[in-house]
């Protein structure tokens, strides 16, 4: 089973990626565009097949390795 | 003193460490990241490097190294552990530490020598500067823009356990904090690195006292 876990950080923290970005898009010409913030995908291949389980496996992961609660949020998705 | 330097894939001032320490008299043990037992140490350190080339975030995937069991039961018994620069990093990413490191506000990766105020003296790694007093100290990183939340940085300023702050904050951290203690005071993370100054053919000693500190803190 395919997932994706999608990592942001928290509203609050500063992300000077992004702001670097919107400035760039801005000097390109791209009028109009608010504030920009990154995140990262993570594409995990599952051997396991019931979604419950694999679900469980995800938030397992995304709280001990994949996303820092600190300053990060994660959603967590499983492919059909 | 018994100093552990433990050496992780990608670390880089490892060795720096080891030899500051000994200069100072320091017994020192180089220990690999993949061992599950340490031996008796009074001081662990975390040093600087790349570790895992900061993929996913810096120090997430030392964090999670074999060693960091122990040295985490260690630092909760009260052993002395210093992480410098990743190393901090890593002690956040362990949660021995509270808050995070992010991008530098700048985006630049900046290498040089800034200058500190020692913001406490009241732990066994700052007891031999005086609370307030000026050091220099070189930094080298991309990510050490600390952040962490309003409540948490009350508290460390409450519990008086910020230990180090820049003067002119070239990183963007909260509260231009350069170095915390961890609650029980006997773990400090830093981004600056007073391996690099703890020797006056390398351009400043202020990084020395910290290690003759410990040397002197803990026998």
């Amino acid at each position: 089973m395919k997932a994706r876990v999608h990592v942001r950080l928290k509203d609050g923290v500063l992300d000077p990626q992004g702001a670097a970005i919107g400035r760039a898009l801005a000097q390109l010409g791209f009028a109009g565009v608010g504030e920009v913030r990154q995140g990262k995908l993570i594409e995990l291949e599952l051997a396991e097949t019931d979604r419950a389980r694999a679900a469980r496996q995800l938030e397992a992961m995304c709280e001990r390795l994949l996303a820092n609660p600190v300053i990060e949020t994660y959603a967590v998705s499983l492919e059909d | 003193m018994r100093a552990g330097v433990i050496t992780f894939p990608g670390s880089n001032c490892d060795r720096d460490a080891a030899v500051a320490l000994a200069a100072c008299g320091a017994a020192v043990t180089s220990i690999w990241h993949a061992e599950t037992e340490l031996p008796r140490l009074d001081l662990i350190v975390l040093p600087g490097g790349f570790t895992y080339g900061d993929y996913l975030r810096c120090g997430a995937i030392a964090a999670r190294a074999p060693v960091m069991a122990e040295v985490a039961r260690r630092a909760e018994a009260g052993v002395a552990v210093l992480g410098i620069c990743n190393g901090f990093q890593i002690l956040a990413e362990i949660g021995l530490l509270p808050g995070a490191m992010i991008s530098n506000a700048g985006l630049k990766f900046v290498c040089r020598p800034v200058d500190l105020e020692v913001a406490t003296d009241a732990s066994p790694f700052t007891a031999g500067y005086a609370r307030g007093q000026a050091i220099r100290l070189p930094i080298a990183h991309h990510d050490g823009n600390y952040v962490c939340s309003e409540a948490e940085c009350r508290r460390l300023e409450d519990e008086d356990r910020v230990a180090f702050r820049y003067m002119d904050n070239p990183n963007g951290s909260t509260a231009r904090i350069a170095g915390v203690l961890g609650a029980g005071r006997n773990v400090l993370g830093m981004m600056p690195h007073p391996e690099r100054a703890a020797d006056p053919r390398l351009g400043g000693t202020d990084g020395r006292i910290l290690f003759q500190t410990l040397l002197e803190t803990l026998g």
